[in-house]
């Protein structure tokens, strides 16, 4: 109906100047007309010019004087002529309107106070203030000093007032056809398709968020490693068994017992659950030897070997316990066949958690162990893996470890944070593991590993780890991560 | 790894050479060490105190190099060892010989060791080293590296502990005793009254950075101490040393004793301390050796400072790099590394003789060998190849297994979460409503915090906590872990396994129970094997974290594997602060492989 107005008035009359009137004469409320012309502007339809303009309208206070009366006027009146006790003057007017109109009338200089008694000053009163804001009600200007005088008193407030000139538009039509909004089943079977207008898409607008189920980021990460460890033909161990003997995580491994590591400050020892039962008694002498004495080549540690130290169990450091077990099950096999295992699974670290640290992270493993292996192998099987990773740019710097030699430190060039970063620790285990473990001399184990935290902190820019990984996980981050393109 | 904070101009000085920054990070690199930091005196004295910029007026602004340097390389752990390693390694020296001064027997110094240390701390070994030349940054040197050795090697002073002295203060022969504490009366360092052992103890429990030590001896019945002739106390291992005998910058002659609970490592913490500080004895390089008597009659002289000889085939060496060099190009690069060594024919095939100075404790093994000749050639001009062996990749059945559970849950639209395998006690046992679980569960032996106390016993905590820390997420929230959870189990080796589960949290303005429950009835069905009949029901279960009624087991083959239900707000509202309703499933995947 609005619609129809807006276009009839025009296809008559060159504008509408004030759509407020417009909207009064026709008798449609402005928010309706508003909605029309703003549907007719996108349309090009009409013209319209937005127009402001500021007004006064009563507050609450200033409506209720101009249909009672101000309180002054109300106080005067209800003197009669002979005067009256302040007394009875409040109970009849109540304390509020007595409070305002004895004050403003006194200062109007309307009534004068004789000790208890009220007396008139004037024989009779105009109420300025009701016909005052009467006036500012219908729309009419009042001068500035009165416009102050009823705003201080809390009677008025400014109101921005808003609304529009229209004039025809460049696709002016005195009747617009109904567009319709989407296509129906009904539009297709009748054909009305072929004749109907369609509202145009707004191609901005984002979609309403779809219901969608979410994999978590760092186990995409973990998935595209893993398809790397199998394309280059690595088999996974099993790695289901957190609690681990020290015998499997660190004395097979040929780390000896005052190995910092082996402190309570790192690692987590166990009350229930606090003591293996079964370790290989065969193995287990020959493990205590090369500790104490060596052989194989080796001079060992010179140290009094404790099975009481071996038999506490822990929660596993690292996986390479795992691989442990996987090349003694190996060093058993009547005939040795080479292997290439890899892992990636939890190891526990009694560490302080901070933005980086947290006391379990993933670890990624990658063990082949073959007849000659060497550090040129290492090398190369390094390069192959990283550059899958998205890193070709590596080198190798020589560090410490107790269980492997060499051992090499491996850093990457990261082109967005312009420097080398570590991204992983690799090494030939040392002859002092294997050989008591019954492989052939001639087999060498090479082996890296590094976390999978630290790359998927990098690749999706993630400040601080617990964002990412335990119970105060940003589920918008889960949902709002990129597919993981590792490895494509 | 250790790090040795060393004056870079001293440095340089001793190098022959000064560096720039981005230089000496490349020689850092390729020999194994790292440059951790560049700071000041200055820096490190205002971040201790937590200053701010130049309201600090201790220290100078000498500019101070933080260096890591590998765990088992103690001959690394000063100036002089660092110095000395690098200027070998650049060829701008040789690997010094060690001697041990040729004196007679008589004019040695000698070490009584009493029976009684045997209950405490059995070891003692000595030297002397005449003529030092102390300045204040030899002297501050000599100190941090008894401090760096004590950290590292000497396990914080439990294995070996090292005493030096002003031998001219002091008369020998030597005793090294067991005592009662009471029976022990002395002037320590730094105090200038004199205390009884036991009170001394006492009075160390206030001092921050001795007092960590005082466990070592604290409950023996005898501690060990060290007199010489006239019954000045030298030391009192591992605590503290005497007044008497402290070193100064005026000390000529220093007599150096290590106490122990393992002999070899006493014997490397005394070489390292003679072989870097023999550097500035009148003769370089020459030790006094002490003689150490046992009560059964045996006697010791040392230091051992004598070389060890390792015959070993090149193609030992040069095999495990994958280099193929021969004995005149290695012979060079083991030198460099301090391995003084020769071509030798021995056994019919041409050998190198290597020499391993006593510096070098770290080679055990021909292998350790094998690193520094790769280490010498460069770690990265080594040729690439690739192993040989032909392998197939493959996975393990229940890990594929578990990425297909958690395929089909993501597919019903729930989000994946991973937590934390680790919790308190109170939230896996009493905010689960539960109380008696403790005893299936591993609980940590030595938990750092209550955050870290036992190891999951179920998935809800987890994914509780998860949920609560994402409270105000739009509704519904659908969540989901697959991970271990771990319990007693006798019939493991190490008395515990871990076991596969499936967990679904789902939580709304209504309890959700048909969602988890269609979606358990989903899990079941895509599990069925072909050809193969299985019965699952659901039978109603009495689950203290389940509300009522409302739960249920899962049964499959006649066996329970999972349970489901809406989660009681005891455990919901008032364990993890929770307001709204929520269901839980939770699944053993293991059982359905």
């Amino acid at each position: 109906m609005a619609e129809e107005a807006v276009l009839g008035f025009l296809q008559t009359n060159d504008q509408i100047s004030d759509s407020h009137q417009f909207a009064a004469s026709v008798g449609v409320g402005h928010t309706e007309l508003e909605n029309v012309i703003k549907s007719l502007k996108g349309f090009e339809i009409v013209d319209a010019q937005e127009i402001t303009r500021e007004s006064w309208v009563l507050t609450e206070e200033g409506k209720k004087y101009m249909v009672n009366g101000s309180p002054e006027a109300l106080f005067f009146s209800a003197i009669p002529p002979e005067g009256i006790s302040r007394n009875i003057l409040k109970e009849k007017l109540g304390i509020e309107t007595f409070d305002i109109g004895s004050k403003a009338a006194a200062k109007n200089k309307w009534i004068a106070f004789e000790k208890d008694l009220v007396k008139r000053k004037v024989e009779s009163v105009e109420d300025e203030v009701k016909n005052l804001l009467t006036r500012i009600n219908n729309g009419e200007v009042v001068s500035d000093q009165v416009i102050n005088d009823l705003k201080r008193r809390k009677l008025i407030v400014k109101q921005t007032w808003k609304g529009y000139s229209l004039k025809r538009g460049p696709k002016y039509v005195s009747k617009r056809k109904k567009a319709a909004t989407d296509l129906t089943r009904e539009h297709i079977v009748s054909g009305d398709w072929k004749n109907l207008e369609f509202k145009e898409y707004n191609v901005n607008a984002e979609a309403p968020a779809i219901q969608v189920g979410y994999l978590h980021s760092l186990l995409e990460v973990h998935e595209e490693i893993q398809n790397i460890f199998l394309q280059m033909g690595f088999e996974e161990m099993p790695t289901n068994n957190f609690v681990e003997s020290s015998f499997w995580n660190f004395d097979a491994l040929f780390q000896p017992q005052q190995h910092p590591a082996r402190d309570s400050h790192d690692t987590f020892f166990l009350e229930t659950a606090d003591r293996t039962k079964d370790l290989p008694e065969d193995y287990l002498e020959k493990v205590k030897r090369v500790h104490e004495f060596g052989g194989y080549g080796s001079k060992g540690y010179g140290y009094d070997w404790k099975r009481d130290e071996a038999e506490k169990n822990l929660l596993r450091t690292h996986t390479t316990a795992v691989s442990t077990r996987m090349l003694f099950a190996l060093a058993q096999q009547e005939t040795f066949t080479p292997k290439r295992y890899y892992s990636i699974d939890r190891v526990f670290r009694n560490e302080a958690v901070d933005r980086t640290h947290l006391a379990e992270f993933h670890q990624i493993e990658g063990v082949i162990c073959d007849r000659g292996l060497t550090l040129g192998d290492l090398i190369g099987v390094l390069e192959d893996f990283f550059s899958r990773l998205g890193m070709s740019k590596l080198r190798f710097k020589p560090a410490y470890n107790p269980y492997t030699e060499p051992s090499m430190e491996i850093f990457s060039y990261h082109d967005g944070l312009q420097k080398w970063v570590e991204v992983g620790n690799s090494g030939m285990f040392r002859p002092e593991m294997l050989l008591p473990m019954g492989l052939p001399e001639d087999v060498n184990v090479i082996a890296w590993g590094l976390s999978l935290e630290r790359p998927t902190m990098i690749l999706y820019g993630i400040s601080n780890i617990r964002d990412l990984f335990g119970p105060k996980v940003d589920f918008n981050l889960i949902k709002n991560n990129p597919i993981c393109r590792l490895g494509i | 790894m250790p790090t040795v904070s060393v004056g870079r101009d001293r440095l340089f000085k001793a190098l022959g050479r000064t560096y720039t920054q981005e230089e000496f990070e490349v020689l850092c690199f390729e020999f194994g060490i790292e440059l951790d930091d560049v700071t000041t005196e200055k820096a490190i004295i205002r971040k201790e105190k937590h200053l701010k910029d130049e309201t600090c007026d201790e220290g100078d602004e000498e500019v101070i190099y933080k260096i890591e340097v590998a765990a088992n390389r103690y001959d690394l752990l000063c100036l002089e060892g660092i110095a000395r390693a690098l200027r070998i390694f650049t060829g701008k020296e040789t690997t010094p010989i060690f001697a041990v001064s040729n004196i007679s027997a008589k004019s040695m110094h000698k070490m009584h060791v009493k029976p009684e240390t045997a209950q405490i701390r059995p070891f003692v070994v000595c030297a002397v080293l005449r003529g030092v030349t102390f300045d204040e940054a030899i002297y501050n040197s000599f100190i941090d590296l008894q401090d760096k050795l004590h950290q590292n090697i000497c396990r914080k002073r439990t294995l070996v502990a090292i005493g030096t002295h002003d031998l001219d203060t002091l008369e020998g022969p030597f005793s090294y005793e067991a005592l009662p504490p009471t029976e022990i009366t002395f002037v320590p360092l730094k105090q200038d009254k004199s205390f009884r052992a036991d009170e001394l103890m006492e009075f160390y429990k206030g001092d921050l950075k001795l007092k960590k030590f005082l466990h070592i001896i604290e409950n023996s019945p005898v501690y060990p101490v060290i007199y010489d002739n006239r019954r000045t106390v030298l030391s009192l291992p591992p605590i503290i040393n005497g007044a008497h005998s402290a070193i100064t910058l005026e000390t000529k002659n220093v007599f150096i004793e290590c106490t122990a609970t393992d002999l070899t490592k006493a014997n490397i913490v005394l070489n390292t301390m003679v072989a870097m500080f023999s550097e500035y004895c009148q003769k370089k390089f020459e030790v006094e050796p002490v003689e150490v008597l046992y009560p059964d009659g045996k006697t010791m002289v040392y230091p051992d400072l004598s070389v060890t000889k390792m015959e070993v085939p090149i193609k030992e060496i040069t095999g495990p790099i994958g280099i193929s060099l021969n004995e005149t190009q290695v012979v060079p690069l083991l030198n460099k590394m301090q391995l003084q060594s020769e071509k030798v024919f021995a056994d019919g095939e041409t050998k190198i003789l290597i020499s391993v100075p006593p510096t070098r404790s770290d080679i055990l093994h021909a292998r350790d060998v094998v690193e520094d000749v790769a280490i010498a050639y460069g770690y990265n001009n080594i040729p690439k190849t690739k192993p040989k062996c032909h392998t197939t990749g493959g996975r393990q059945p229940l890990n594929r297994f578990s990425d297909k559970i958690r395929a089909e849950v993501a597919r019903a639209g729930y989000m994946e979460v991973l937590t934390w395998i680790l919790g308190s006690k109170e939230e896996n046992f009493k905010k689960l409503n539960r109380s008696d679980d403790e005893k299936k569960a591993v609980i940590i032996g030595n938990p750092r915090t209550a955050e870290f106390e036992v190891v999951r016993t179920s998935l809800l905590p987890g994914l509780l906590k998860t949920l609560k820390h994402n409270k105000d997420h739009p509704r519904p929230i659908k969540i989901f872990e697959v991970g271990d959870v771990v319990t007693l189990d006798e019939t493991r080796d190490v008395g515990a396994a871990n076991n596969r589960r499936l967990g679904v949290l789902y939580c709304s303005g209504s309890s959700g129970f048909e969602e988890i429950l269609g979606l358990a009835e989903r899990i079941l069905k895509v599990v069925k094997k072909p050809h193969v009949e299985v019965e699952t029901k659901l039978e109603l279960s009495h689950e203290p974290e389940f509300f009522l009624d409302r739960q249920r087991s899962i049964m499959f083959s006649g066996r329970c594997i999972g349970k489901l239900g809406v989660i009681h707000p005891l455990v919901s509202w008032e364990g993890f602060d929770i307001s709204d309703p929520c269901s839980f499933l939770e699944i053993n995947i293991e059982a359905l492989l």
